[in-house]
């Protein structure tokens, strides 16, 4: 017994040890440029299938391995700073977090492409025998871990105390202006410390590869929440922190899968994550009382005027959509349609909690599947009417996902992000190994059809009409909610929430209301959702549905409800009229949302 | 004055940043319907000691009182419930709401026929009126919207020609007067001004400075931050002069004009040294 808690604990170890590799990138990043880049985690896929070429088709030695890791990795965190980022630099502050997220997505998609979704297999190339250490045993792939991990450590302070661009990156990290006018060229500080973090996320990728000897284009959502984890826990920007808390999530991971088994492992990361980000949001070596905020003058979303739609524009587009079936157009285009009001009603939820309220949330797919789920099963276990049951699902959504994300109310920017996508991944965590309600891996099939008033929705023009008369509903009611003072208090809150609390608007009850209200429409699409494709489980409603969402509302302007809709209906209906290839869209998405954040970050109809 | 009842009253009043004390044991009475005004140099925790009366920051020690209730560590929310409105030194308007709306916002305590007094299920209860809108409801916002048009009147035609217009469209200076219109919307007992004439020329000065003294004449109290030593001068019933943190002087404006300390902290050590040599010599 004691044998196997010291392997745990060596196991935790290591595993903390790879990820710090990744913590470390992005403390440097946050840093020099107060940015959490969640595209961390696709360079360190990028990294494990570059070694996988490396090893693979060049059979190069470890070493060599090692370096065009590494050298290849920085050279893309280079492109993405030169590209992706340094455009940004004098935008609204939720610029370069949309902008790192759809980096993230382009560069998966890229990697799937190229190398196809299945797994691959990736030999360490070390010799496999193990030494006993104590009660417990040790690997030569342990062992170059611990050692990549401490050289560059190593290398990381020497270059941080005794080179002058160094010394540079630590003065821009604590006084961006300051350092500007001492003549610090900060481009060059951000370089820097784009190619270091890539360099290490990209080892990191290769040396987890090895030590489970697979890898696959999962890795990389894994990575950037496993990093921002040990990141957070460390203290953002805290590059020692960053260290101690990747080996603190090794361990606490290492242990709680000794004692519940493998399928709780990121259950604990996310846990850690936002018991951390409720009690000490600004890790657990930062001093507990902080100065007061720093007035933050600048907004948070990009001010625009938003396009005026005439109403007799909007009924003529609502009664040309009405009678669509009317006309002679295919089962197929119907269905599509349908798609697109299911999409429409996730983001008319997102861009009132994104836009109109500021809480830009990464894990909203997680709000569907709570529908679905409660949908589902209430008219499997308890015969509810389909009806009763899909509002039953919104009901439950917007209770469930309003008291989930209550603890974070009082983070800001991007910890909401990281708060709500730990969030999305504790919902999926939980649907899968909590089998004695929601059937576990298996997931939930012969979930009742679509019915209304006991008459079943079978055909696909009823299917239409009833989605998108829901949508239409609700899109009024946010519309009627927007005009009235909720919609003037959720604005304020997100230009600044400072001012809004001094005259007497409590963040809490408003951001309540506004996850109360879009928790509902969210969860009303997902338990449609759940009708309609008669079969879900714990990965039918996941991230990519989430980023597309996101996408959606970018395009149609945060908080825009018409900019909700003509969103959705681009997003889904523009590739079907191009005929693009299925596996090109989500490429083609996150291309979309990067244009947009660089070239028109109010959106196709504005902001509100 | 001083025998009149007290408002606001804050009792070594203290906030410390690492090893920097920015707000040094203050002791500060304001009675009802007067006005101070605190100056003193940059850095001398005018602005720190406003975020500690409203909320936004709290004391590492002492205590605040407001109308006989201690108030120290309220939430800014609960602050603006009891009437204490104030401005900020950057201007923080809400960009990209109206201008109608930003000063709607600062009758937003004020609200009474929308948000129920219930517990528990208030929330609930305001989002479902929000969505209905009964005509109580409407009544009380149409009559708010009256009451805000009447108070950007006060500013002349600075902000009502450009009451639809977003916040951030608007000059500097009538990001402040919006700023001041939202703290007056809030009906305040205590009004807290921090720099409201930064950044405006001497005309414009003028104009705030007569709001300023009309917003006296009608007995509103006032903590006033202020730079512009002639302005302070004429409105002010006293005077604090703050420098690293703490109080140096306090009385009238024309008597703490001349203290020896205040000339020190405006102009600096070495030269109220070398004008104590002069005058000793």
């Amino acid at each position: 017994m004691m044998s196997s808690w010291l392997d745990y604990t060596i196991n935790g170890l290591i595993v903390g040890n790879v990820y710090a590799l990744v913590a470390v990138g992005l403390a440097l990043i946050f840093g020099v440029s107060r940015l959490i880049n969640f595209a961390q985690g696709s360079i360190y896929l990028v990294g494990a299938y570059i070694g996988w070429v490396a090893v693979v088709q060049l059979h190069t030695p470890l070493p060599l391995t090692i370096i065009i890791v590494a050298a290849a990795s920085a050279l893309v965190g280079l492109i993405i700073e030169r590209f992706g980022l340094r455009p940004l630099q004098n935008s609204v502050r939720i610029a370069p977090l949309l902008a790192t997220i759809g980096i993230s997505f382009v560069l998966d998609q890229l990697v799937m492409l190229t190398f196809s979704p299945n797994p691959r297999a990736l030999p360490s190339q070390l010799p496999d025998v193990r030494f006993q250490v104590g009660g417990g045993t040790i690997g030569p792939l342990d062992l170059l871990i611990a050692g990549v991990g401490l050289t560059s450590a190593l290398l990381l302070f020497v270059f941080l105390r005794y080179s002058k661009l160094g010394w540079a990156v630590r003065a821009t990290a604590q006084d961006r202006d300051a350092a500007m006018q001492m003549g610090v060229d900060v481009n060059r500080v951000n370089q820097a410390v784009f190619g270091i973090a890539a360099a290490l996320g990209g080892v990191s990728g290769l040396l987890v590869g090895m030590y489970y000897n697979q890898i696959d284009t999962a890795m990389s959502l894994q990575a950037t929440l496993k990093g921002v984890v040990a990141e957070v826990v460390g203290g953002a920007g805290n590059v020692p922190g960053a260290v101690i808390g990747s080996l603190l999530l090794g361990l606490v991971e290492s242990y709680g899968v000794a004692v519940f088994g493998t399928s709780y492992r990121n259950l604990f990361a996310f846990l850690l994550l936002v018991v951390v980000l409720v009690l000490r949001p600004n890790g657990l070596f930062a001093s507990a009382r902080q100065g007061p905020p720093e007035p933050l003058t600048g907004t948070f979303i990009a001010p625009s005027r938003p396009v005026r739609i005439p109403r007799w524009a909007l009924l003529v587009a609502a009664a040309i959509f009405a009678i669509l079936p009317f006309f002679p157009v295919s089962f197929y285009v119907l269905q599509t349609m349908i798609n697109a009001w299911l999409l429409g009603m996730l983001a008319l939820s997102l861009t009132l909690v994104a836009g109109t309220i500021g809480q830009v949330s990464l894990g909203h797919a997680a709000l569907l599947a709570i529908g679905a789920y409660t949908s589902a099963l209430l008219s499997l276990t308890f015969s509810a009417p389909v009806g009763v049951a899909i509002i039953g699902g919104g009901l439950m959504s917007a209770a469930l996902g309003t008291a989930l994300i209550s603890p974070s109310f009082r983070l800001r920017g991007h910890y909401v992000s990281i708060a709500t996508l730990a969030i999305g991944e504790i919902v999926s965590l939980v649907i899968l190994n909590w089998e004695s309600v929601t059937r576990g891996p298996i997931g939930i099939s012969g979930i009742p059809p679509l019915s209304l008033f006991g008459y079943e929705l079978v055909s696909p023009t009823s299917i239409y009409w009833f989605s998108f008369i829901v949508m239409v509903v609700l899109a009024l009611l946010q519309a009627r909610l927007l005009g009235s003072h909720l919609g003037r208090s959720f604005r304020a809150i997100r230009d600044d929430d400072i001012a809004a609390r001094a005259y007497g608007l409590s963040l809490n009850r408003y951001k309540s209301l506004a996850f109360i209200f879009g928790g509902f429409a969210a969860g009303i699409s997902g338990g449609i959702a759940a009708h309609l494709y008669s079969y879900i489980n714990h990965e039918t409603f996941n991230t990519q549905q989430s980023i597309l969402a996101l996408t959606v509302v970018i395009l149609g302007g945060l908080g825009n409800v018409v900019g909700a809709i003509v969103g959705a209906v681009a997003l889904v209906g523009l590739p079907e009229v191009f005929r693009v290839a299925a596996e090109y869209r989500i490429l083609i998405y996150g291309i979309v949302l990067l244009l947009l954040v660089r070239f028109r970050p109010q959106g196709l109809l504005g902001t509100m | 004055m001083a025998e009149q009842h007290t408002m606001l009253s804050l009792r070594g009043l203290t906030r410390r940043f690492g090893g920097l004390t920015a707000v040094d044991a203050i002791d500060l009475d304001l009675a009802k319907g007067e006005l101070i005004s605190i100056i003193g140099p940059n850095g001398a925790g005018k602005t720190t000691l406003f975020n500690l009366v409203t909320g936004l920051d709290r004391p590492d020690a002492g205590h605040v009182s407001f109308e006989g209730q201690d108030i120290t560590g309220f939430s800014p929310e609960r602050l603006a419930g009891q009437g204490i409105a104030r401005t900020f030194q950057l201007g923080r308007v809400f960009g990209n709401l109206s201008v109608m709306d930003n000063v709607l916002i600062g009758a937003h305590t004020r609200l009474r026929a929308v948000k129920p007094a219930v517990p528990v299920i208030g929330p609930l209860l305001e989002l479902g009126l929000a969505l209905l809108r009964p005509s109580s409801v409407r009544d009380e916002e149409e009559r708010l919207r009256e009451e805000v048009k009447a108070i950007l009147a006060r500013f002349g035609e600075r902000l009502l020609p450009r009451i639809d217009q977003p916040a951030y469209s608007l000059s500097y200076a009538n990001r402040r007067r919006v700023e001041i219109a939202r703290a007056l919307a809030l009906g305040p007992r205590l009004l807290l001004l921090d720099e409201p004439t930064a950044g405006m020329n001497p005309t414009e000065t003028a104009e705030m400075q007569g709001l300023v003294a009309e917003l006296k004449a009608e007995g509103l109290t006032i903590l006033l931050i202020e730079h512009k030593l002639e302005m302070v001068m004429r409105l002010s019933d006293r005077v604090i002069v703050m420098d690293e943190g703490k109080k140096i002087a306090e009385g009238p404006g024309e008597q703490v004009r001349g203290d020896p300390k205040v000339i020190e902290a405006y102009l600096g050590h070495g030269l109220s040294g070398a004008a104590e040599q002069e005058s000793a010599a």
